[in-house]
């Protein structure tokens, strides 16, 4: 298996009949990901790329039985369509919009509280690339065959750092199970720790990757339950060890604020509760590669 | 985006807290006059940087007549303020603040945060104003009061009554305490802000509650809906770089090395400044051109980095994706072609198409050095620094 994703998936794409979705949407259909249909409010009975456009989520899903959405409208409309998937029933939306307001987040996390843990949709993003699980399906906008299948679970903020370590690993013909962006903005749909839950559960996944960087409490929160309840071996890259304090480095949450935010603090947190953390970004695949000798 | 002191307290009365008498001045003449305006004996005399730390920097100045607001003036004007938050270039004094002075019996701390903890606005007091809230936390953590608010009905009375008893605000105070703390709340919620400070609140001689200064910070992302606020940004307080480069939609902060970094994404581009840092060298900025890495970008960006002085070499690391390599190594040769440069530029692609790029890149004829890996490029970068060989050999060296 692999984890929210997989070639069961029905997805959907809200605001499919922008330039960059319809482009995004093509890669996904080549990818053999199952794009059922798309959603664009006053856009019903139009066609894209071969599928049917709905005007509204609950339509497309009635009509399609989708059960995934990839949310790619600009930034002021994002937090509405998010709050309609979950409202639709959609059980796993990932959002690639890069610039939603903070506080329209605060209200979406909140809005997706109203329905119970079991039904209560996953979301991942939003400003990430999105998530891949190889060979069977693409939610997203990164490029698919930087990626071999295989079982390493891959986690990480960035959209190009996590290429950066997927490329790594397939040079060495190392494949991975599933890889999620969670994103780079301050307020997110699921954090590090939500991820790593997941892939704990999840039986391909042998090795979990984590891409971390400067600002926020989520790496050291993941470190909690790496240490106290994770089997499975963890390597891990935090951006941002010279990053000034202070300081936005181009994603809205990568901001060092308190203690336990900068990179050396978080790379000091990971590695005490048991995570091989590699020195530089070119050496994500070798320590993978490594650890997974030693824990096979 | 940060806004002036002046400007957060306008906006706060706005929404209900209670400030001090004062007046905007642009000359030391016009700072007399409003003080002349305003009535009393005692003025504040208050530099209008965006910066904390004034006060031990010499940008507030305690006034009892005509003659020192202008002596306090003169030392401020046109000066650089160089306090623990602006770094040792300073932020430029080009408008103070005057305000009448009040009697303060005590200073509070009081600040609202976005949270990324309870993903919630959290309220964060203490009783021990006047001090930063690092100093706070460090040396007085039992007097720090915190509170999320729920976003769904947002500030209640009872929990902005709780925060004023904690504090230990007398009973007849409560009320204005309240009117304090849910006014903060409201202009934060309605105005997209992440940060709202007061630091001190102080309650005077003769029991009112005062916002003695004001901070407020607001989310970029959502100035499209408050166009307001956008008008009160002042270019006069941001690194010119920076401006220059947000107006081109870049994300650019500058740093202190000398090799200029040139990356697509956030993630990689701090990833590559820590690698240049690993091999021995200084990055001289973070810029993150966007994971489409335009032909267009590239070169703005080469412009942008290049306008950096202290810039001996510039490392270009480029992950194409959906994006081929060939059509960005195509980018950077449009770009130093049209632009040239006249320090060692080390280029690192990765991703579709790698090896056609690479052979763009060599093909060229450019003094371009071309590198296989992070590490690669960094360790090259740097060694580009110190070998002083010209541009022409590195070329012959690929």
């Amino acid at each position: 298996m692999s984890i929210y994703l997989d070639n069961e998936s029905r997805v959907i794409v809200q605001g499919i009949t922008g330039r960059l979705a319809q482009f995004h949407t093509k890669e996904m259909i080549d990818y053999g990901t199952n794009v059922v249909g798309g959603v664009v409010p006053g856009k019903g009975g139009e066609t894209v790329q071969g599928v049917p456009v709905f005007d509204t989520v609950k339509q497309a899903v009635a009509a399609t039985g989708a059960n995934a959405s990839l949310v790619i409208v600009p930034p002021p409309f994002a937090a509405d369509s998010i709050m309609e998937a979950a409202d639709a029933g959609i059980g796993y939306c990932v959002c690639v919009t890069d610039g939603i307001p903070a506080q329209d987040m605060i209200r979406v996390k909140r809005y997706m509280y109203r329905y119970p843990r079991e039904s209560r949709m996953v979301l991942t993003g939003p400003n990430c690339a999105g998530t891949i699980s190889p060979g069977k399906a693409l939610l997203g906008i990164m490029p698919g065959h930087i990626y071999l299948p295989g079982n390493v679970g891959i986690v990480g903020r960035s959209g190009t750092l996590g290429y950066e370590a997927a490329q790594q690993l397939k040079d060495l013909g190392i494949g991975v199970s599933t890889s999620v962006g969670i994103g780079g903005d301050p307020i997110n749909g699921s954090s590090f720790k939500d991820i790593l839950m997941a892939f704990e559960q999840d039986d391909q996944t042998e090795l979990v990757c984590l891409i971390g960087e400067i600002g926020g409490p989520q790496e050291a929160d993941a470190a909690g339950y790496i240490r106290d309840h994770m089997k499975k071996p963890v390597v891990a890259y935090i951006a941002g060890l010279t990053a000034p304090k202070g300081r936005t480095m181009g994603h809205a949450g990568a901001i060092i604020s308190a203690f336990g935010e900068s990179a050396s603090e978080k790379v000091e947190i990971l590695t005490a509760a048991g995570v091989t953390v590699a020195e530089h970004p070119s050496m994500i695949g070798e320590t993978i590669a490594r650890s997974m000798k030693q824990f096979a | 985006m940060d806004i002036h002191e002046y400007q957060a307290k306008e906006i706060l009365a706005s929404f209900g807290v209670a400030v001090p008498p004062g007046a905007l001045a642009y000359s030391p003449e016009q700072a007399a006059y409003r003080a002349r305006e305003l009535g009393g004996d005692r003025w504040i005399v208050k530099a209008q940087v965006h910066a904390g730390g004034r006060g031990k920097a010499g940008g507030v100045k305690l006034c009892d007549s005509d003659h020192e607001i202008m002596e306090a003036c003169e030392a401020m004007f046109g000066r650089k303020l160089v306090t623990h938050q602006t770094g040792p270039e300073g932020k430029g004094i080009y408008r103070v603040y005057v305000e009448g002075a009040v009697p303060i019996a005590r200073e509070i701390y009081l600040g609202f945060v976005l949270d990324r903890g309870s993903q919630r606005v959290m309220i964060v007091a203490s009783s021990e104003g006047g001090m930063d809230i690092e100093d706070i936390s460090a040396q007085k953590p039992e007097t720090i009061v915190r509170s999320a608010v729920e976003p769904a009905v947002g500030l209640r009375e009872f929990q902005a009554r709780e925060i004023a008893f904690a504090l230990g605000i007398p009973a007849p105070l409560v009320q204005q305490m309240v009117r304090t703390l849910t006014g903060c709340y409201r202009a934060f919620r309605d105005l997209d802000a992440t940060m709202v400070e007061i630091n001190p609140l102080v309650v005077t001689g003769d029991n009112r509650i005062l916002a003695l200064d004001a901070k407020m910070t607001f989310d970029d992302n959502a100035l499209f809906r408050h166009p307001q606020i956008s008008e009160l940004r002042d270019k006069s307080q941001e690194d010119p770089r920076e401006s220059r480069a947000a107006d081109r939609g870049l994300s650019y902060v500058g740093l202190d090395g000398n090799i200029g970094c040139i990356v697509n994404g956030a993630g990689l581009a701090m990833a590559t400044m820590d690698t240049i840092k690993l091999a021995g060298g200084e990055p001289a900025n973070f810029l993150d051109i966007g994971g489409g890495a335009t032909p267009e970008r590239v070169a703005k960006a080469f412009r942008l980095v290049m306008s950096d002085k202290n810039v001996r070499a510039v490392l270009v690391n480029i992950f194409a994706g959906i994006n081929r390599c060939d059509w960005v190594a195509e980018g950077v040769v449009q770009a130093l072609t049209a632009n040239p440069v006249e320090v060692p530029v080390v280029v690192r692609l990765a991703g579709t198409n790698v090896e056609e790029g690479r052979r763009i890149l060599e093909q060229s004829g450019l003094p371009v050095i071309a590198a296989k890996s992070l590490m690669d490029a960094a360790q090259k970068a740097v060694n580009a620094l110190t070998d002083g060989a010209t541009n022409l050999e590195k070329a012959e060296a690929i």
